[in-house]
């Protein structure tokens, strides 16, 4: 639910009446969205348009829409968007960037199509440093095509295609991903907030900011990834799941930043200055301490 | 490596270059020939990943591009380049991808989406035997994979099969028109040979203009959004945007169909084939002629749009067709839709990287026409399904890949 206020005279006294509480971003449509009831999707549509209005970035975005639940995201974003492939939107997204540089690339991918389909795409994308901006929605289980087990699904979680819960020793296990690609010195920024709260929708949205100064800033790849639920593939209600995403998945999938190499730097500048921190771990990046919130 | 003169490439041509480019005759490289043109057709950029026998086209980008200041990726796999292909190109931007026929296999599902968002491109496959790994010599058996679809849903591309090298340069600025005109992934279809051959080639080339495109992202700034989907949940609508495809592909039809004849004004015979086989066979020509064979040669230079209705109209005048393929029969099988069995049609054809001689063409021929000369009189229509087919095995030992004799196809 949005606030539209009117007018919002800009010397208007101090007063709740008349007084910009929240505004609709114009870059989000003025549209029902096809989304399951309690699904994150819409949050996170939210934040982004958010982020690129306050950056001043949506005359210049080219947004790379997934296959999965998100395929549609271009009937809420107000931006150029094309459509990948399964699991190739980092591959788009390259091409976009890299005969465009002046554009600002946004790619948005689910659990299924980043960490299944797409590993080869996106792996070398951050490999490369590519400078795009890439929001990964995880929310263990294939929305779209009715709840099967996804890379993420979570140990002993009932999917349709893992009808008595995933076994480990048949099915492996979940993906941290956002970790793997952390690793890699083309990374400027990884991260991993989710929905599931007030608190962390507040701190997520900082993530997404900092993730696009990356790209802004020529740093390098960047990637959020946000938790979200699917009460439906889950077989909850929505109180349901976000309960379940503050217990049993984020235990799996920890929240906070797992690289910030800007920050690092700084604070390794810092520390030249400042002697008694010790150093930062050999090649850390992987083994980076994480912290609750961006640092940016 | 370079075999060019220094002022005719190097950097971006003056007009002094390019004069003295077009007087100069080079020896060249195939699949670096077919680089240097698509750089010059105006190529913005370039996205591939290593594959024998096409390495030299991406070697080349590599080094060129930069040097010009526009992009070259070598991808992490040919899923990788066909999509930096498809953003690049939703951006309005000249692309061309190049492979061999197993990556060109991974390109399919690239290729289907571009073809159902309307996103030009240009893709050159340097084809090699199959099926699986197979092996990197010269070969025609992706003949069914370019023409009858290499991704899924109802589409074509149009496939353009030069038959010299010279050839391969011209087309090259052809591919981009045709993709840019009609907003259509473009294959250009040649063998290992083409690719690996040197050839004395003229530096002549072409640059298409360029167009504006009211459908090319760019951001949305002081315009409304676009987007570029294949994606249309609504059945009709889909329906819609497939009838519209496939108008597009009777217009692409109707007015790009290319081919070109040697020696069929007279003749009682043909052979119909294209690329290097279209070489072997105006040598086989040739010397078949030297026997008293009226023979002539009919070669598609658009492998689709088929030139399905000059066949058609051929097969009224000549007793039989022998269609010379490097594959086990993929293209015969649309000579034969065209000719609907007013003439024989036989066929012969060499795999696994080998290349039909002109005497083993001249041998088919000549058991062509005893199969045709003991039927006498002609039947005017015959009744039965003509159908001679020669043996697929080999009628040369050790016919190896021999030098391919004959000249570049441009009569």
């Amino acid at each position: 639910m949005t606030l539209q206020p009117r007018t919002v005279p800009r010397n208007a006294p101090d007063a709740a009446v008349g007084r910009l509480i929240y505004r609709k971003p114009d870059v989000l449509l003025d549209r029902a969205t096809h989304y399951c009831p309690g699904c994150g999707h819409g949050v996170i549509h939210r934040l982004l348009a958010e982020v690129l209005t306050e950056m001043d970035l949506t005359a210049r975005t080219i947004a790379v829409a997934p296959v999965g639940c998100a395929v549609f995201a271009y009937d809420y974003l107000n931006v150029d968007f094309v459509e990948a492939p399964h699991g190739r939107a980092p591959a788009v997204a390259t091409g976009i960037r890299r005969v465009r540089p002046d554009t600002f690339v946004l790619t948005y991918q689910g659990d299924g199509d980043l960490a299944a389909i797409g590993t080869g795409e996106i792996v070398h994308a951050a490999a490369r440093g590519e400078r795009i901006t890439a929001i990964f929605v995880n929310n263990g289980i294939y929305g779209m095509t009715g709840g099967q087990m996804a890379p993420t699904t979570l140990i002993g979680q009932k999917s349709t295609s893992s009808p008595t819960g995933r076994d480990a020793r048949l099915m492996g296990y979940p993906i941290r991903i956002t970790e793997m690609l952390a690793q890699l010195p083309g990374v400027a920024y990884a991260a991993r907030g989710t929905v599931a709260d007030a608190s962390s929708i507040g701190k997520l949205k900082a993530m997404i900011r900092r993730a696009c100064q990356a790209q802004v800033g020529d740093e390098g790849f960047a990637i959020v990834e946000a938790l979200s639920n699917c009460p439906v593939g889950w077989g909850m209600t929505p109180a349901e799941s976000l309960e379940h995403m503050k217990g049993p998945v984020v235990e799996a999938f920890p929240l906070g930043v797992i690289v910030d190499r800007a920050a690092e730097a700084r604070s390794a500048a810092a520390s030249r200055t400042a002697p008694g921190e010790g150093a930062a771990p050999a090649g850390g990046n992987g083994s980076h301490p994480r912290s609750e919130g961006p640092e940016a | 490596m370079s075999l060019l003169p220094e002022n005719a490439v190097g950097t971006e041509p003056t007009a002094v270059d390019v004069e003295a480019g077009r007087r100069s005759r080079v020896l060249m490289k195939g699949n670096e020939a077919i680089a240097e043109a698509a750089i010059q057709a105006g190529c913005d950029a370039y996205f591939g990943y290593p594959i024998t026998p096409q390495c030299e086209l991406l070697e080349w980008m590599a080094r060129r591009m930069p040097e010009l200041g526009r992009v070259f990726v070598q991808a992490e796999s040919e899923l990788g380049a066909i999509n930096m292909a498809l953003g690049a190109a939703a951006t309005g931007a000249r692309v061309m991808v190049s492979s061999s026929s197993p990556g060109i296999s991974l390109m399919a599902e690239g290729m289907s989406y571009m073809a159902g968002s309307g996103t030009p491109m240009v893709l050159v496959n340097i084809m090699r035997a199959g099926p699986g790994l197979g092996g990197i010599g010269p070969s025609q058996s992706d003949y069914f994979q370019a023409t009858k679809g290499h991704g899924h849903g109802d589409y074509r591309v149009p496939v353009l099969a030069p038959a010299s090298i010279a050839e391969a340069m011209d087309l090259m600025a052809s591919a981009f028109e045709l993709a840019e005109r009609y907003r259509t992934p473009v294959m250009m279809v040649a063998d290992g040979i083409l690719g690996q051959a040197m050839e004395p080639v003229e530096m002549r080339f072409r640059t298409p203009d360029r167009q504006a495109f009211d459908w090319a992202l760019t951001g949305a700034a002081g315009r409304p959004s676009r987007i570029i989907k294949s994606i249309d949940l609504q059945q009709e609508r889909l329906e819609r945007r497939n009838l519209a495809l496939q108008h597009k592909y009777r217009e692409i039809a109707r007015h790009e169909t290319r081919w070109e004849t040697w020696q069929l004004d007279d003749a009682e015979l043909a052979i119909v084939a294209y690329g290097t086989s279209a070489r072997v066979a105006r040598t086989a020509v040739a010397r078949a002629r030297e026997r008293g064979i009226k023979v002539g040669l009919f070669r598609p230079i658009t492998l689709w749009p088929f030139p399905e209705r000059e066949l058609a109209r051929l097969s009224r005048r000549v007793r039989g067709m022998l269609v010379v393929e490097m594959s086990a029969g993929q293209m015969v099988e649309d000579v034969r839709l065209a000719v609907e069995g007013r003439c024989h049609v036989a066929f012969h054809g060499r795999m696994g990287g080998l290349v039909p001689t002109p005497d083993e063409v001249l041998g088919a021929l000549k058991a062509l026409s005893g199969k045709i000369s003991h039927e006498r009189p002609a039947p005017a229509t015959p009744k039965r399904r003509a159908s001679a087919r020669t043996s697929p095995g080999p009628a040369t030992a050790g016919a190896g890949a021999r030098a391919v004799e004959g000249r570049g196809g441009r009569a």
